[in-house]
């Protein structure tokens, strides 16, 4: 059965997620991955919101985080400060996934979503973190989307917006930060992980009809790929969860 | 203003008695959702300057000021509206070329910050941003904020835990309080002495309305004070905090009001395509602020039709079904 890019992304992050937790979603993709996961691996599992509406209801996608659509049905209706301190406390934060995307991750998973160029002069401004410095700084888990481009895989960020492993192993907690960091990043042609021992970044999938050398040209600094295997497609029934359940109105995907 | 009339007003009024040149100012609501953005118009129409503007997701709304030439300085966690704006037009433009002061935060510092104004502490505590640029990289320098005694002598302070190891915590990140000058909130339902029903996610707007020394109040409905003190629990903010109230029927609009009415997709990518070009987004102006007299007029240009269409289905709060592509 035939599959694009966005579906097979939106499935390996799905795979991802695991009955129970609960997932810190933006929208598009992330959002469409975590609406999947409830279909396929993690019925239980619970999508949250960082303006503070927990488990919504999602009959329809919804644009952005403060979307009508993520007030409806919901467990609660908060604000900003009881999603965050969602992620902040121990006793629930420590079930939380996030799901972030970045303009430019480095080896070991810090991520750039505010500027490229100079800060006070940048070349190109984004939006900045909002809630991602946030989530990457509390949560034990995190996935990452992102796109395999040279100049979106540096060597180092132009501005570090939100936490990964910092430099390497024990600066996360050296410099405050409750352990945890980046578990996968999933892109167009592969999935990387982040070893135990070095927190560098890895080769762990890469997709049918793409090769781990591919994937390292599109990338600025090396990772280990002696560890890779193809990865398994999306499944007929995965397709159609997607396709008929998730997605129907082709807002994302 | 007499006892009959409460403190209900109309919205240029509030404006001009609120929102002057320089001051320093927060608005409601996140990125697509409950802006007022009548306000916002207003405050462009009135061609007020110099705003010092907080901010954390204030997508739409913040947007519209910047590009309506409003705020010089802009403290932000988010400068993003969803699809039709992943980065807000006017904010990257306006950043791109150096014509505003701004720095950067998250969305929970912001919120904390506005909780401690709200509180009367000076600073609060979190756990978020250590060892990144959002510690490192102030957009305002120590120079320029010894000068300023509106703005704190510095940006964000990592502090050693001083209780020892308590909360399993060796370290915390100290971030000062905001109270503005003024905010202004849209909010559903409101009596003529300001107290406020809000419905669906709250955001940050409880603690941005109770940090300020002034509150503007635009409401869908004004309602008598006895509907809301029959259900006094599902009522955020209490007319103390409050200076003004302004009942504007579509006082969000283009933002959505829950069970009211959604976001109108079709204005917003409309305003994305003008907000790109700087002689487009001239002639935006012109026709959809400068050359109507209020909201109503902006309205009246959208039409009737339009407005239909995103009205809320009483059973979801949203519009079902709307052709969002």
């Amino acid at each position: 059965m035939n599959y694009t890019l966005r579906e097979m992304m939106t499935i390996m992050a799905a795979r991802e997620i695991s009955d129970g937790d609960i997932v810190f979603c933006g929208t598009g993709i992330s959002l469409v991955a975590a609406m999947a996961a409830k279909y396929i691996t993690a019925p239980n599992s619970i999508i949250f919101f960082e303006t503070g509406a927990i488990d919504s209801q999602l009959e329809e996608i919804p644009m952005s985080v403060a979307d009508p659509r993520v007030m409806y049905s919901a467990a609660s209706n908060g604000g900003l400060l009881e999603a965050f301190a969602t992620m902040q406390n121990r006793i629930t934060g420590d079930r939380v996934i996030g799901i972030l995307g970045a303009a430019q991750i480095d080896k070991y998973g810090n991520l750039n979503s505010t500027a490229i160029g100079d800060y006070f002069m940048p070349v190109t401004r984004f939006s900045g973190s909002g809630g991602a410095c946030d989530v990457a700084s509390f949560v034990p888990r995190c996935l990452i989307f992102m796109q395999h481009e040279k100049r979106k895989f540096p060597k180092k960020v132009d501005y570090l917006t939100s936490p990964g492993y910092l430099d390497g192993p024990g600066t996360r907690e050296k410099a405050g930060l409750m352990p945890g960091g980046p578990t996968a990043v999933i892109t167009n042609l592969g999935l990387m992980r982040f070893d135990e021992e070095t927190k560098e970044m890895y080769l762990a999938h890469y997709y049918p009809g793409t090769t781990p050398q591919k994937i390292l040209e599109n990338m600025e600094f090396e990772v280990d790929i002696t560890r890779a295997t193809e990865a398994t497609p999306p499944t007929e029934n995965e397709l159609k969860i997607l396709r008929e359940k998730v997605d129907p109105q082709k807002l994302i995907l | 203003m007499s006892a009959d009339q409460g403190k209900v007003m109309a919205l240029d009024e509030a404006i001009r008695s609120y929102v002057k040149d320089g001051c320093h100012i927060s608005i409601g609501g996140f990125t697509l959702s409950r802006n007022p953005m009548a306000a916002v118009y207003e405050i462009i129409r009135q061609r007020i300057r110099g705003l010092h503007c907080y901010a954390h997701s204030n997508g739409t709304g913040v947007d519209e000021l910047v590009g309506g030439g409003c705020i010089s300085k802009l403290e932000i966690a988010y400068g993003g509206n969803a699809k039709s704006a992943p980065t807000c037009i006017r904010f990257k433009t306006a950043i791109q070329r150096g014509e505003i002061r701004f720095e950067d935060y998250t969305n929970y510092q912001m919120a904390l910050r506005f909780h401690a104004g709200a509180m009367g502490v000076p600073f609060i505590t979190t756990r978020s941003s250590f060892g990144t640029d959002i510690v490192n990289k102030w957009g305002f320098s120590k120079e320029m904020r010894e000068k300023d005694p509106k703005i704190p002598d510095n940006k964000l302070v990592v502090l050693d835990n001083p209780f020892g190891n308590w909360g399993n915590a060796s370290k915390v990140i100290l971030i000062p309080a905001i109270n503005p000058d003024v905010t202004i909130i849209h909010v559903q339902k409101a009596d003529k002495f300001g107290t406020c029903r809000m419905m669906g996610l709250a955001y940050a707007d409880v603690d941005q309305a109770k940090a300020a020394r002034n509150v503007i109040v635009t409401c869908e409905e004004l309602v008598d004070s006895e509907e809301l003190r029959a259900q006094p629990e599902f009522n955020q903010i209490p007319f103390i905090h409050v200076s003004a109230v302004v009942p504007i029927p579509f006082g969000a609009y283009p933002t959505a009001c829950y069970r009211y009415y959604d976001y109108d997709p079709q204005y917003l990518s409309q305003h994305s395509v003008f907000a790109k070009n700087d002689k487009l987004y001239r002639e935006y102006l012109d026709k959809f602020i400068f050359s109507v007299k209020d909201h109503q007029g902006l309205l009246d240009l959208v039409g009737k039709v339009q407005l239909e269409k995103i009205k809320a289905d009483p059973r979801t709060g949203y519009a079902t079904g709307l052709d969002r592509k």
